[in-house]
């Protein structure tokens, strides 16, 4: 039994006594409630906790933010998605939450194969959806997020739906100077033989300490195959915590492609579920970090059942006195025979004090399974470089050619042109600025 | 175009090159042999400008710049080519773009304008058949998964891509079969003019048949203890090395 510290509970406190009544539909109060008896009594980790050792974030939370009730709205939000650059150059169904809060008005109108619903007109089935995927004792965050989330949406992409175009789920931030925090909440049901990619992107309009506290479901049905993106591209005083969860049936694909690139701290976690037979767990992720970001990945691939294939790859660049933590977990469990589960973490680290802890965590109950994992972290290869200096390549090219040539493994597990050539065009501009 | 004097050069404190002296005139080919550990290597790495070894006395002019305090590609744009022993392989650098950075700040050092893509691929097409490289490994990484013989082949060709004024190959030859140590050869030679000069480093006396020297010098314990033309090289395969050690070891007693 853990004995919650003072100060982690004064968090508690503070969450809860000034979010009492979000719920206005009132729909999801069995939820809400359960959640807050969670939070009370489990509070949040310390360092003290092994999933959390590296990662204070609750800590962080108590010396940046003032303001635990979400906060207003932003007016002319049109306006300011008008303004970015990424979110004009991007063409197809879009999700957009304003300071976590759906705005309708500005979304896509849903069609024949895409139907967005706020929680607020969720049918009964659909309500007990939510938090079966990613539960409240999963994660104290989860059970924060399902507490104090405002209006989240739960988005439907009909069986046999093929998208042509991505889902844009896009939020829009914006903080008082004191800090506040949002909870971004959605649900997504992929029907069976069903195909779509989601590109995720944060638009701050400040630099206001914040925390972003998101949880994302996923139930993908059988043959169905979904590509999610998300670029975490924020600012030195962003606290985020994203847990997302999948559950695969039969046959479906779920692949995620991770780019961290700025923050204050982040912690991402990630499960996939492998339920079914012949399913496909993709997890990629480049985190490239300078001042004093830190980025925590913790990944969960659970296979359950046989014939199942799970690939992981995340890379990290770090510089600066920024912290990288990668935790990835493989758990396939005694009937999943057959089970392909690889695992690669590999890190540059450009400065003396810039720190990586990486662990590999495999619990393997079947014995007739193919699983490897591996990880390095070293710096940049002394013999490449003289090799292109040595043909006349500056040293500082040279350097952001092979850095380039790291990330862009990662990279090209982006499959829309558009928003690689977005995310290849900053990490390029990135690395040129690293001397 | 290449002058050394009584260079001294140490890595990590443990002196390996002793005093070399060596004179190349534009339109020379020179071939330095010697047994292994002699330096023949650090010879080569200490003329482009690797940054472990440490020069501690002498001199190295090139077209009459001191080179010592060049940073490796400023050797490279001022005309020195090194051909590496073992060439590195760079997973996800595509030998097209490596190739049309290196050329293109090459040409801006030498205050030329860059190539376009057009003129950068037909430049790239006319060289290629010098070392008769197969198209389909310059659309891969650079050097990833290649054999030992088109590392080799690639080294040439990007020799003849950038054009230098003094190339060292160093162990080109090594662990080549004969057909492709002929290919390579012959691309070497093809690039060679009254302009240009070439060292070569070298264990066995083999590429010499191809790559025919005007000098050929012995080196030993980081100096170059005989100098002669390329007979000295037949006496060399025909005696070995040891011939040399007894006559240096005789001179002292």
């Amino acid at each position: 039994m853990t004995v919650s510290t003072k100060k982690d509970h004064q968090l508690v406190e503070l969450f809860l006594s000034t979010q009492a009544n979000l719920d206005k539909s009132g729909l999801l109060i069995e939820l809400k409630s359960a959640a807050k008896s969670s939070l009370d009594e489990t509070g949040f980790p310390t360092l003290k906790e092994e999933e959390y050792k590296f990662t204070n974030i609750n800590k962080r939370i108590l010396d940046k933010i003032k303001k635990y009730a979400s906060p207003n709205t932003v007016n002319n939000i049109g306006d300011v998605l008008e303004a970015n650059q990424l979110f004009n150059s991007l063409e197809g169904y879009k999700l957009i939450r304003n300071n976590g809060v759906f705005e309708a008005e500005l979304s896509s109108k849903s069609d024949g194969s895409f139907i967005v619903k706020p929680f607020s007109d969720l049918n009964s089935d659909e309500v007990k959806e939510i938090g079966s995927i990613e539960t409240i004792n999963k994660d104290p965050f989860t059970a924060l997020n399902s507490y104090s989330f405002e209006s989240g949406i739960r988005v439907e992409i009909p069986e046999g739906a093929i998208l042509e175009q991505p889902i844009l789920l896009v939020d829009v931030i914006s903080a008082d100077a004191n800090g506040e925090c949002v909870h971004p909440r959605a649900y997504f049901h992929a029907g069976k033989n069903s195909q779509a990619t989601v590109i995720e992107i944060t638009i701050f309009l400040d630099e206001s300490p914040v925390f972003l506290n998101e949880v994302q479901e996923w139930n993908i049905e059988s043959n169905a195959h979904i590509r999610h993106y998300k670029l975490q591209d924020g600012h030195k005083a962003e606290l985020g915590v994203s847990n997302t969860s999948s559950n695969l049936a039969r046959d479906a694909t779920f692949t995620s492609v991770l780019l961290s690139l700025n923050g204050e701290m982040l912690r991402n976690n990630l499960s996939i579920n492998i339920n079914d037979t012949n399913c496909t767990g993709n997890m990629y992720g480049i985190y490239m970090l300078n001042g004093k970001t830190h980025v925590d990945n913790h990944t969960n691939v659970d296979h359950k059942m046989p014939h199942s294939e799970s690939n992981e790859l995340y890379k990290g660049i770090l510089t600066d006195q920024s912290r990288g933590v990668f935790n990835g977990k493989i758990f396939v469990r005694k009937d999943a025979q057959k089970t392909n589960a690889f695992q690669q973490n590999n890190n540059i680290l450009l400065s003396e004090e810039a720190i990586l802890n990486t662990k590999p965590q495999l619990e393997i109950w079947a014995d007739d399974v193919k699983c490897s994992h591996g990880c390095t972290t070293g710096q940049l290869d002394e013999e490449a470089l003289f090799y292109l200096r040595a043909r006349g390549i500056g040293k500082e090219s040279a350097k952001s050619l092979l850095l380039y040539a790291f990330a862009g493994e990662v990279l090209d597990k982006i499959t829309h042109e558009t928003f690689k050539k977005y995310c290849e065009e900053i990490v390029h501009e990135r690395l040129g600025a690293i001397k | 175009m290449l002058s050394i004097k009584n260079l001294h050069a140490a890595i990590e404190g443990s002196p390996i090159l002793n005093g070399i002296n060596l004179e190349i005139k534009a339109g020379e080919v020179h071939a330095i042999m010697g047994p292994n550990g002699s330096g023949k290597s650090t010879l080569a790495s200490v003329l482009a400008g690797r940054e472990e070894y440490e020069v501690t006395e002498g001199s190295v002019t090139f077209k009459n710049k001191n080179i010592l305090e060049l940073s490796p590609e400023d050797r490279a744009r001022e005309g020195i080519f090194l051909a590496f022993q073992y060439p590195v392989e760079i997973p996800g650098v595509s030998s097209t773009n490596f190739l049309r950075t290196a050329v293109n700040q090459v040409r801006e050092y030498r205050g030329q304008s860059p190539l376009d893509a057009v003129k950068f691929l037909s430049l790239m097409k006319e060289k290629m058949k010098l070392v008769e490289i197969d198209q389909k490994l310059l659309s891969r990484a650079l050097n990833e998964g290649f054999s030992g013989g088109e590392k080799k082949k690639n080294e040439i060709f990007q020799m003849a891509m950038l054009e230098p004024t003094l190339s060292i190959l160093d162990e080109t030859d090594s662990g080549l079969d004969i057909d492709a140590l002929k290919v390579v050869a012959n691309g070497v030679n093809q690039l060679k003019t009254k302009d240009n000069a070439t060292i070569v480093v070298t264990h066995y006396q083999r590429l010499l048949d191809y790559i025919v020297p005007d000098f050929v010098h012995v080196l030993y314990k980081g100096k170059i203890v005989k100098s002669g033309t390329k007979d000295l090289a037949l006496e060399l395969e025909a005696k070995g090395y040891d011939w040399i050690k007894d006559e240096l070891s005789g001179a002292t007693v």
